[in-house]
C-alpha cells in the first residue's frame, strides 16, 4: 500500500469560473508554511467552458504533480455536477466542498442528456462528507459573482490549521488591491457559512 | 529565493539566467507560457513569429549572429519546423541555440499524440527532458552549455504535466554572455551537397561524443533502491509517478538526456539489478534502445503507448497496491468545451450548418464548430489544411463540389500556413471559397497577438497585415467582409460567393468576445408568453440559452447581447435587451 503524508486537494469546475486564482492562493500559502508544493493546471481547449480540474498537493516531499483516483482528501467544486464527476478521485472518508450552483453542460442544454437530480445525497450515500453551500449567493453578497473562489477557499480553511492571518496574507498576495476587501469578505462568508 | 513556478515559467527563467537574448516562437498548448514568461524579461528580445518554421529559422539567424537564442513550439509545431531542424543539425551553431518542444500526451489540447523524441533521433540532435520546474530551469541552462560545447542545437522537451505544473524552484541571477563574433564559414553554414557531405560525418561523430558525455553527466542520475530485483529506467514526468508509488524501493535511472542515450550508462545500471523495466509515456523509445544494445527489459508490454501515465497506472504495472475510487450512482453528462457566449464564430457556423455545406476546417477555437448542435465541420487536420484541403476536394470532384464546400480558417492560422494554400487556389484555379474567421487574436491558446492584430508579443504597436489586400495580391478578385453577428448578411454573401465562377475569400470579422476592449450589449430578454418552444434558438449551442419547463431562458450573467438568437426567433420571443 502506498504510504504518504501528502495532502491532496482537487479544485474542479467549469472552464472560465476562476479556479486558477484559488490554486494560486493555496500554492502561495502552502509555500510560506514550508511545505513542498505542486500545483497542476490545465490550459487550452477545456478552458472554453469544458470540465476543468486543478490539482494541489503538499507535504514533506511531493513527487507526482497530479492526483489520481482514490487519492484526494478534498474536492473543492465550483459547480455541483463537477463535484459528482470527480468523486472517484476522493479517498475513503474524503471531503467534498461544493457550490450548489448548477451550470448545464451542452448535452443537457441540447436535451441529449439530463442533469442528474439529488447529487448531494447521492454523494453522501457513498460515505463522503459534503459541504454544499450557495457560494454564488454569498459571493454576490460580498460584492461580486466572481468571488465564488474565495467563498470556497474560506470554507476549505475550516479544515486546516492555518491562522486566519496566514490566509489573509495569501489573499493579499494573490488579488489586486482594489478587489482585496471584497475578496476578504467573500472568504469570511464562506468560512462562516 | 524559493518560489512556485510553472514548468514553462521555470524554463523561461532558465533561458534568462543563461543569458539568452533572442526568442522567437509560435503559440501552442502546452508550450505558450515559455515565451509569454520570457517576454517579461526586458533583457531578452522576444517575438511571436507567424509560424514555427519562421521562429526556428529566426532563432538560428540569431545564433549565427552570435547571440544565445531559443524558439518554442508544441509537438505538432515541430513538424512545421522540421525542415530547418534537420539541416541546422548539420550546420551546428555559433552561439548556443535551444529548441523548446512541448508534447501533449493525453491530447488535452491537441490533434495527435506524437512523441517528439523521434525527432531528436531522426535529426541526430541531443534532447533534454525535465521532470519538474526545478529541472526545467536547470536543463534550459545546461542546454546552452551543451549547445556551445558540442556545436549543436539542443532540444528541450516539455510535456503537459511538466509545462503546466507549478513546483518549487530557486532562482539565481542572469549571467550575461558576450555576443560571439560571427566569422564567415561557407563550409559550415552553406548546406549544399559538397559542403553537407562533409558535415554529415561530423554530425555522427558529435552524437557519439554526446553519448560519451551523457555517461558521466549529472543530467542523468542513478537513485539506488533497497530492493535490487527491479531497476527502473525512466525520464520526465514518469519519474515522478515512479517515485510517488515506489519511493526508494527500486533503483531508478532517471534520464535527463533522452537522446543520444548512453550504452555504457544503461548497461552499467542494468548490471546492478535483476530485471529492468522502462517506464516512459507514449512510444517505447528508451526501451527500443535498450533492446538494441542487448539489455533485456520490459516496458510497453506493461505500460500502454496510448495516453498519459499516472501514479495509479504505474502502481498497477509494478504490482503495487492502490486505492480505487468510489463513483456516485448517477449518469454524469459530459461537459465538452463549447464556443463562448457571444463568440463571433457562432453566427457564421449557424449559416454553414443551415446551408448544409461541406466545411473543411482548421485548428483553433473554431474547431468547436464541429460539435453538437452545430455539427458544421467535416474535417480538421492541421494548421492551414482547410485552405489546401478545399482545393483538393473541389479539384477531385471536377468542380462539382465548388458550390457547396468552403474552407474555414482563423486569422492567426491563416497567417501561419493558410497563405500558401490560397496561392495554390489562385494559381491552380479552383473556384474554392475560403472563409477567414478574423476574431483579431489567437484565441485558443489564450489571446496572443499575431501579424493581423497590429500589436506584437510585448503589446507594442506593430505593422498590421491587411488581410483583404493580401488576398487580392494573391489573385483573389472577390474578397468580401461580413459581420458574423448578422445572419442574413452572412447567408446572402456565402451563397453569392459559392455561386461565383472564380475563387473567393469571405472575411468574417468580429473580435473575440473575451477580449477586454469588447463592449457587451444588454442581455437578450425572452417574452415567455411568445415562446412557442420551437427550439430554433437551441440550434446555435449558446451556453447562455437553455430550456426551462419548455420555454427558452437566457442566463443574463453569460449573455453578451450578440443578438444572434433574436434573429432566429420567428415569434419575437427573443428580444434585444434595452
Amino acid at each position: 500500500m502506498k504510504t504518504n503524508d501528502t495532502k491532496n486537494i482537487m479544485i474542479v469546475g467549469v472552464g472560465g469560473q476562476g479556479s486558477l486564482l484559488a490554486s494560486k492562493l493555496l500554492g502561495r500559502l502552502l509555500l510560506t508554511k514550508g511545505y513542498d508544493v505542486k500545483v497542476s493546471e490545465v490550459h487550452g481547449m477545456s478552458q472554453r467552458g469544458g470540465s476543468v480540474v486543478t490539482y494541489v498537493r503538499f507535504g514533506n516531499k511531493v513527487y507526482s504533480p497530479v492526483i489520481d483516483e482514490g487519492e484526494a482528501d478534498f474536492i473543492v467544486s465550483f459547480e455541483l455536477l463537477e463535484a459528482a464527476r470527480w468523486t472517484k478521485f476522493l479517498k475513503n472518508g474524503g471531503k467534498i466542498i461544493t457550490n450548489t450552483q448548477q451550470v448545464n453542460p451542452m448535452p443537457v442544454v441540447t436535451g441529449a442528456a439530463e442533469y442528474p437530480k439529488e447529487l448531494v445525497s447521492k454523494m453522501e450515500e457513498k460515505g463522503f462528507s459534503v459541504d454544499a453551500i450557495d457560494a454564488l449567493d454569498l459571493a454576490e453578497s460580498a460584492g461580486s459573482s466572481k468571488a465564488v473562489n474565495l467563498v470556497l477557499m474560506g470554507r476549505l480553511s475550516k479544515y486546516f490549521d492555518f491562522t486566519e492571518d496566514e490566509w489573509m496574507t495569501a489573499i493579499e498576495n494573490s488579488v489586486p488591491p482594489k478587489f482585496l476587501e471584497m475578496n476578504k469578505k467573500a472568504f469570511s462568508l464562506g468560512l462562516n457559512a | 529565493m524559493k518560489q512556485l513556478m510553472l514548468g514553462n515559467e521555470a524554463a523561461a527563467r532558465g533561458l534568462y539566467e543563461a543569458g539568452c537574448s533572442f526568442v522567437s516562437s509560435y503559440p501552442g498548448t502546452p508550450s505558450t507560457e515559455i515565451t509569454e514568461a520570457v517576454a517579461k524579461y526586458s533583457e531578452i528580445y522576444a517575438e511571436w513569429a507567424p509560424n514555427e518554421k519562421v521562429a526556428m529559422e529566426s532563432a538560428f539567424g540569431a545564433s549565427l549572429a552570435g547571440k544565445r537564442s531559443f524558439c518554442g513550439m508544441k509537438h505538432v509545431g515541430l513538424n512545421v519546423a522540421a525542415d530547418p531542424l534537420f539541416t541546422i543539425a548539420y550546420t551546428g551553431v555559433n552561439a548556443g541555440m535551444v529548441i523548446g518542444v512541448a508534447d501533449d500526451p493525453g491530447m488535452h489540447s491537441s490533434q495527435n499524440e506524437q512523441d517528439s523524441r523521434h525527432y531528436a533521433k531522426a535529426a541526430k540532435l541531443p534532447m533534454l527532458e525535465p521532470s519538474d520546474s526545478k529541472d526545467s530551469l536547470e536543463f534550459a541552462k545546461a542546454a546552452y552549455e551543451l549547445s556551445e560545447a558540442f556545436d549543436t542545437p539542443v532540444l528541450l522537451k516539455m510535456c503537459t504535466r511538466v509545462a503546466h505544473s507549478q513546483s518549487i524552484v530557486e532562482t539565481s541571477d542572469r549571467a550575461e554572455t558576450a555576443q560571439k563574433e560571427y566569422v564567415k564559414n561557407p563550409q559550415k553554414y552553406i548546406m549544399m551537397p559538397g559542403f553537407a557531405k562533409k558535415r554529415h560525418p561530423i554530425v555522427e561523430e558529435r552524437l557519439l561524443k554526446i553519448a560519451e558525455f551523457s555517461a558521466n553527466s549529472d543530467l542523468n542520475r542513478v537513485e539506488e533502491g533497497t530492493d535490487k530485483s527491479v531497476g527502473i529506467i525512466t525520464a520526465g514526468t514518469c519519474y515522478q509517478y515512479v517515485k510517488e508509488v515506489a519511493k526508494d524501493k527500486y533503483s531508478v535511472l532517471k534520464l535527463g538526456i533522452v537522446w543520444p542515450l548512453s550504452e555504457k550508462l544503461i548497461k552499467d545500471f542494468a548490471s546492478t539489478v535483476d530485471k529492468v523495466i522502462v517506464i516512459e509515456e507514449l512510444d517505447g523509445f528508451i526501451e527500443e534502445f535498450c533492446k538494441n544494445i542487448g539489455v533485456e527489459c520490459e516496458g510497453k508490454n506493461i505500460f500502454s503507448n496510448i495516453d498519459e501515465l499516472s501514479q495509479n497506472k504505474v502502481a498497477k504495472g509494478l504490482g503495487i497496491e492502490y486505492e480505487a475510487g468510489n463513483e456516485v450512482d448517477a449518469v454524469i453528462p459530459n461537459r465538452p468545451p463549447v464556443m463562448c457566449a457571444g463568440c463571433p464564430h457562432r453566427g457564421l457556423y449557424y449559416v454553414l450548418s443551415k446551408l448544409k455545406l461541406n466545411v473543411i476546417g482548421d485548428i483553433g477555437c473554431y474547431t468547436l464548430g464541429a460539435v453538437a448542435p452545430l455539427n458544421a465541420v467535416d474535417s480538421v487536420i492541421c494548421m492551414g489544411a482547410s485552405v489546401s484541403g478545399v482545393h483538393g476536394f473541389n479539384k477531385a470532384n471536377d468542380g462539382k463540389s465548388e458550390g457547396k464546400t468552403v474552407a474555414v480558417i482563423g486569422d492567426s492560422t491563416f497567417m501561419h500556413s493558410g497563405l500558401t494554400g490560397l496561392v495554390n487556389i489562385s494559381y491552380n484555379n479552383s473556384n474554392s471559397t475560403v472563409i477567414i474567421l478574423d476574431n483579431s487574436i489567437t484565441g485558443m491558446t489564450g489571446h496572443q497577438h499575431n501579424p493581423t492584430t497590429g500589436f506584437n508579443l510585448k503589446g507594442d504597436p506593430a505593422s498590421k497585415v491587411d488581410l483583404e489586400g493580401v488576398c487580392r495580391a494573391i489573385g483573389i478578385n472577390s474578397v468580401r467582409v461580413v459581420d458574423p453577428y448578422n445572419i442574413a448578411e452572412c447567408e446572402q454573401v456565402i451563397k453569392e460567393e459559392l455561386e461565383r465562377n472564380e475563387p473567393s475569400v469571405i472575411i468574417s470579422r468580429r473580435p473575440c468576445a473575451l477580449l477586454k476592449y469588447v463592449k457587451y450589449k444588454t442581455p437578450v430578454v425572452v417574452s415567455s408568453d411568445k415562446c412557442k418552444s420551437c427550439k430554433m434558438c437551441m440550434k446555435i449551442g449558446c451556453p447562455a440559452i437553455s430550456m426551462v419547463d419548455g420555454k427558452a431562458v437566457i442566463d443574463s450573467t453569460l449573455c453578451t447581447g450578440c443578438n444572434v438568437c433574436t434573429q432566429l426567433c420567428k415569434f419575437g420571443a427573443m428580444q434585444e435587451g434595452k
